[in-house]
């Protein structure tokens, strides 16, 4: 299995506080992998750093290494614009643009200079089909996108995030304001997603991780505690903090 | 006892409240009233065909004519002027202070431009006559000493804050979720700025430049010094024009006689400019209310 990120010795502050602690592991490309862990434990934290969103934090600082592909996020002179390109994210709370359905799938492309009425056509309509909001939305394409559900707009970000063509796309709790109908549209979406991209989801629920993801981290206070196949991290976790969480015993 | 005491002290206090309420709603009754039955005596004399179509103003000469044109011209073209100043300079500062500027740097710049709004209009007016006039005048030197460039420009200036600070208001409530989302797609600042958070606050910000056109509109002090009084149909910024407001202070200072023709006209041209105004101020409540709905 190819390596898409290689976390090394990666330590996160925002100001005096320690939010990501000694943090090592490998994700690989083309699966899909779930964060979990109790609030605050520096999941956020962690998949904002893979994408550089946590730039936007002043305070925030970041030591060690992330490599994609081989090379580091966070060295020096990396273009930012060309890392999220590469790594789409999708947040917790749907934020479609105050456009048009149609415009909100081509902004990335428009902001990368193509114009060409076709390739635009074509590409909103791929992605909107590979985000399963196509047949929603086909015939009314010019219409506000803040006239969808919560879950329909949730669906199109994925689209939008999609359509510019990302090696990989991060889910920040992505259906914690959805209701559960429009979340399982979304959990079965996961599955097909991981053809083409390496997914990373951070969730809160485990029942979610357990559904949809390969592979699993845990985290608690910082540090990652455990990450292995999912399977054997909600049947034989090998450590005990692992075991109380996922049994429900704290978190 | 006591209870009956503490109720009936609560009845006072908020008749009162309601009087003062009731005050002011009173005084705009009233001074709306005027307008009208003073409008409605003034086109008892002058038709109101005469007064819209006419394109001479001079009803303080032997020779009366009442055409309300030349003055709104001249309003028209002051306004103009100054929100080709404003509109630039305060949309540009509104994005600087809203996106690129650090909050220090924010709460510096911000109440250093809203000083800019403190300042007496009477001052302007001078700094207009004999600052920017003449300074103008080496550039141009067919400028007439009053004309309508450089007063606009000065109401530009003066209109900036509104514009800049209203606007600046606008596309800092948009939510920082749609910052986050632009900047995830591999959005440059700037594309973010632009394409996203601009339109998202574009009914804000429309309702910032429509307030900045209503006090352009009903500025007086700048215009009345430092455009001269001479009502005339034209858009040329280079000579003496008057505007509405203008006019209005020219009859009210004078000695015109009080129930005279002359003294009539300032209340029709009141009741034109307060129209006008009103309907400014409808357009941008309707663009606000658009725009809080939009995010609530």
């Amino acid at each position: 299995m190819k390596t898409a990120f290689k976390i090394k010795d990666v330590n996160g502050y925002y100001g005096e506080s320690h939010a990501l602690k000694d943090v090592n592991f490998e994700i690989g490309a083309k699966t899909v992998t779930a964060i979990i862990g109790p609030s605050g434990c520096g999941k956020s934290t962690f998949i904002r750093c893979l994408n550089r969103m946590n730039d936007l934090v002043p305070s925030f600082r970041l030591t060690g290494e992330m490599l994609h592909n081989g090379t580091d996020i966070y060295q020096k002179g990396r273009d930012i614009i060309e890392i999220r390109r590469k790594i789409g994210m999708v947040f917790q709370k749907p934020n479609p643009f105050p456009k048009s359905i149609y415009e909100n799938v081509a902004y990335g492309l428009r902001i990368h200079g193509i114009k060409n009425k076709s390739t635009l056509d074509d590409v909103v309509e791929k992605s909107l089909k590979k985000a399963a909001l196509w047949k929603d939305v086909k015939d009314r394409l010019k219409e506000s996108a803040l006239m969808l559900s919560g879950g329909q707009q949730q669906r199109l970000c994925i689209a939008r995030a999609i359509a510019t063509e990302p090696e990989v796309i991060l889910f920040d709790e992505p259906c914690s304001a959805l209701d559960p109908i429009s979340t399982s549209k979304i959990e079965d979406l996961f599955s097909e997603l991981k053809n083409e991209y390496t997914v990373i989801i951070v969730t809160h629920s485990m029942q979610q991780a357990a559904r949809v993801s390969d592979f699993t981290g845990f985290f608690m206070m910082g540090e990652l505690i455990e990450f292995d196949e999912t399977k054997k991290i909600f049947t034989t976790p090998s450590n005990k903090l692992t075991e109380d969480y996922i049994t429900g015993r704290f978190g | 006892m006591h209870k009956g005491f503490q109720r009936g002290k609560e009845r006072v206090i908020e008749g009162a409240l309601f009087l003062c309420a009731l005050l002011s709603i009173f005084t705009t009754v009233g001074i709306i009233a005027v307008l009208i039955f003073e409008t409605a005596d003034f086109f008892g004399e002058v038709s109101i065909f005469e007064f819209l179509t006419d394109t001479e103003w001079t009803p303080l000469f032997a020779n009366k004519h009442f055409g309300i044109m030349p003055l709104f011209a001249g309003t028209f073209l002051t306004t103009f002027i100054a929100m080709l100043v404003a509109l630039p300079v305060g949309l540009v500062s509104a994005i600087y202070l809203s996106e690129y500027a650090t909050p220090r740097v924010r709460n510096v710049i911000k109440p250093m431009l809203e000083v800019l709004a403190g300042i007496p209009t009477v001052v302007y007016g001078f700094f207009a006559l004999l600052f920017v006039t003449p300074l103008l005048q080496s550039l141009i030197p067919s400028l007439s000493g009053f004309n309508a460039l450089s007063p606009g420009i000065v109401m530009g200036i003066m209109i900036i804050p509104i514009i800049s600070s209203l606007s600046e208001d606008a596309m800092h409530s948009v939510p920082m979720s749609l910052r986050e989302g632009a900047l995830a797609l591999g959005s440059t600042k700037l594309q973010t700025s632009i394409k996203v958070i601009f339109p998202a606050a574009l009914s804000g910000i429309s309702a910032s430049c429509i307030i900045g056109i209503s006090r352009a509109v009903g500025e007086t002090m700048i215009v009345a010094i430092a455009a001269g009084l001479q009502p005339r149909l034209t858009l040329n910024p280079l000579v003496p024009i008057e505007t509405v407001t203008a006019y209005i202070v020219q009859v009210s200072l004078g000695d015109t006689p009080w129930g005279t023709i002359e003294y009539k006209t300032i209340f029709a041209v009141g009741m034109s400019l307060f129209v006008v105004t009103f309907m400014l101020n409808l357009v941008s409540f309707w663009l606000k209310k658009r725009f809080w709905q939009a995010y609530e």
